[in-house]
């Protein structure tokens, strides 16, 4: 099977007709070190010159920017959980007002691994991005070609041929990408496409300075954060796992992969998407199966009321 | 007596309520619509070949034109419904077999073409032949027409539609074809209406029984189609497809009681087409059919690897 609509694939530009091409290439978000700064955020949109997102706060955290959309391409999500006392203290900043301290009366650190203390919430800080999927919903089902895989195995939306029909909105299981309203055409994260002509690394992973998203070859960046969550499961931070790493899950892997401290859906991510074209044979079928079906009953509605 | 939930509401994590898919952003009435049109003219063609072959000239002159403009008005709907209307021609810019909007274009096209040039031929008379070849063609474009637009919804990652792609297709040509038994019920004489009576009863037996299949096989990703205004909507058509079908029975060579039965059968089918989009953009908005579905295959794939082992 030539596994160009599911499962892993070794070359995915080759997949997409690509003859010579530059290795795949990516980002590893460590959500372990994210300090919740929200430079990405600010590059991407300067860089890329994406439009306002709306100024308004949301009300429920420091998240202000809600979700990823046509006008925000790089998301930092806050997560407030009560402190779980397993964890481990990773020793990075946290919240609440200066002096404040844990239940126990020790330091109030109220970050990502800080240990003890009921009084205390534990915080999630994460930079979601377009995963640039192994196999991307939005690209095959795009009905003009707009969207393509660049030959650096990321997925781009050409805005000159989007007639904004909106197929990829739905289509995509993560929801990333939105048709931009006042425009009506679909944009997203293009991975810095001009950057990555010029050599240079994408705007937001040139901006963090934790070294939170890092981007670079798939296959190193795999290994990295492999290495990482081994590193950080011998300090007992047993809750580190890595999401969108696995050329087997349902989108054949993400080119855009992450280390989370949780279970996805906490972040608002799916817990296990799957490409919507892993069914396209047997929606197809059943397409067709109907289609006979309807021309029976136009056969037999004739020849049941014969005069 | 109050309806009480047989099975406890799942309990599972989000990141605060919001929902992970996107909304799709197809927009009402633009794209429900669409569907019911795109159903009524594929099935319509199918009539008026039939009519053609058989000697029906009243059916035929009506199929044909509700084959025309419902081809036309689909179109209108689609065009309007894009970000960027003037650019529609963009999407016969390339053929993708994954892309069931870019096959449907490649079949709405020529059927709209085939179906207006087979009604001129039809009430000028002129170029008979070549007129009744491309109603052939449309009545060929007709059935894919008709059920490739289940493929459309199917395709995406909204949970109510993707789950659903082996019935959908189902009840799209079960309801295409009672609307477009329905239209010839309402507008042909009495003595040419048999095969669209036909078409219509079978047309509502597909698409009730398809929709009863999907609720079952579907369990909690069905909901949407069940609950609030979609399912409402689904519950109002089915209701009406039913009495469409005994005033069908019992409505003899009452031209009246027909024409009735005919309106019901088209209200019935666009409430189905409306229901079914509804049901999905509740099925995207609500993080629960995301992530429900998810977990549990996650836990089944666990409990299999442990067991295996």
């Amino acid at each position: 099977m030539s596994h160009s609509l599911f499962g892993p694939l070794t070359d995915v530009q080759g997949d997409a007709g690509y003859e010579a091409h530059p290795p795949r290439m990516g980002f590893f978000t460590d959500t372990s070190v994210c300090i919740g700064c929200k430079a990405c955020e600010v590059a991407c949109k300067e860089w890329n010159e994406v439009p306002e997102d709306g100024i308004a706060l949301s009300g429920m955290s420091y998240d202000n920017s809600r979700t990823l959309g046509a006008d925000t391409w790089r998301h930092v999500a806050f997560i407030e959980k009560p402190l779980n006392p397993t964890t481990t203290d990773l020793g990075l900043p946290g919240m609440g007002p200066p002096g404040w301290q844990n239940g126990d009366g020790s330091p109030g650190h109220g970050d990502q691994g800080a240990a003890s203390g009921e009084a205390g919430v534990r915080w999630l800080m994460s930079s979601d991005v377009c995963k640039h999927c192994t196999h991307a919903a939005c690209l095959d089902v795009c009905p003009t070609g707009s969207l393509f895989r660049t030959e650096f195995g990321t997925v781009v939306v050409q805005p000159d041929i989007c007639n904004g029909c909106g197929y990829c909105v739905p289509a995509c299981p993560y929801g990333v990408i939105d048709l931009r309203e006042d425009d009506g055409r679909a944009f997203k994260c293009t991975l810095c496409y001009d950057r990555l002509k010029d050599g240079q690394q994408p705007a937001c992973a040139q901006a963090c300075p934790t070294e939170s998203i890092q981007y670079g070859e798939v296959s190193e960046l795999r290994e990295r954060a492999r290495l990482r969550v081994a590193e950080l499961h011998e300090q007992g931070v047993d809750v580190a796992r890595l999401y969108g790493a696995d050329p087997g899950d349902g989108v054949g892997g993400d080119g855009a992969f992450f280390l989370l401290l949780d279970e996805p859906e906490v972040y608002g991510l799916p817990p296990d998407p799957v490409v919507t074209t892993r069914d396209l044979g047997s929606i197809w079928r059943s397409v067709g199966a109907a289609a006979a079906t309807l021309l029976a009953v136009g056969i037999g509605s004739f020849l049941g009321s014969r005069r | 007596m109050r309806e009480r939930a047989m099975v406890p509401e799942p309990e599972f994590e989000s990141y605060y309520g919001r929902q992970i898919i996107k909304t799709p952003t197809w927009k009402t009435p633009d794209v429900p619509l669409y569907l019911f049109l795109g159903g009524l003219a594929g099935a319509s063609a199918l009539l008026a070949e039939g009519a053609a072959i058989t000697g029906r000239p009243g059916l035929e002159r009506v199929t044909r034109v509700a084959a025309t403009t419902g081809a036309a008005a689909g179109t209108v709907a689609l065009v309007h419904d894009l970000g960027r209307p003037e650019r529609f021609l963009k999407m016969l810019r390339v053929f993708k077999v994954t892309s069931p909007l870019s096959v449907g274009s490649f079949i709405l096209a020529p059927f709209s073409g085939l179906s207006a040039a087979a009604l001129a031929s039809n009430l000028t008379g002129r170029l008979p032949r070549l007129g009744r070849l491309a109603g052939l063609g449309a009545a060929a474009l007709g059935p894919p027409l008709a059920s490739y637009t289940a493929a459309l919804i199917a395709n995406t990652a909204v949970p109510a539609w993707h789950d659903a792609h082996r019935e959908l297709p189902l009840i799209f040509v079960g309801s295409g074809a009672s609307a477009a038994g329905g239209v010839a019920l309402v507008a042909t004489p009495v003595a040419e209406n048999g095969p669209a009576r036909l078409m219509a009863i079978a047309g509502a037996g597909i698409e009730i029984t398809a929709a009863e299949l999907l609720k079952r096989r579907l369990g909690m990703v069905a909901e949407p189609y069940q609950r609030g205004r979609p399912g409402l909507l689904m519950k109002t058509a089915r209701a009406m497809t039913a009495a469409s079908v005994a005033l069908t029975v019992v409505a003899g060579r009452s031209r009246a009681l027909c024409a009735l039965a005919g309106a019901s059968y088209v209200t019935a089918s666009a409430l189905t087409r409306f229901g079914v989009f509804e049901a999905g953009l509740a099925s995207a908005k609500d993080p629960k059919y995301t992530v429900v579905p998810q977990r549990q295959r996650l836990e089944q794939r666990k409990a299999e690897t442990a067991a295996s082992t």
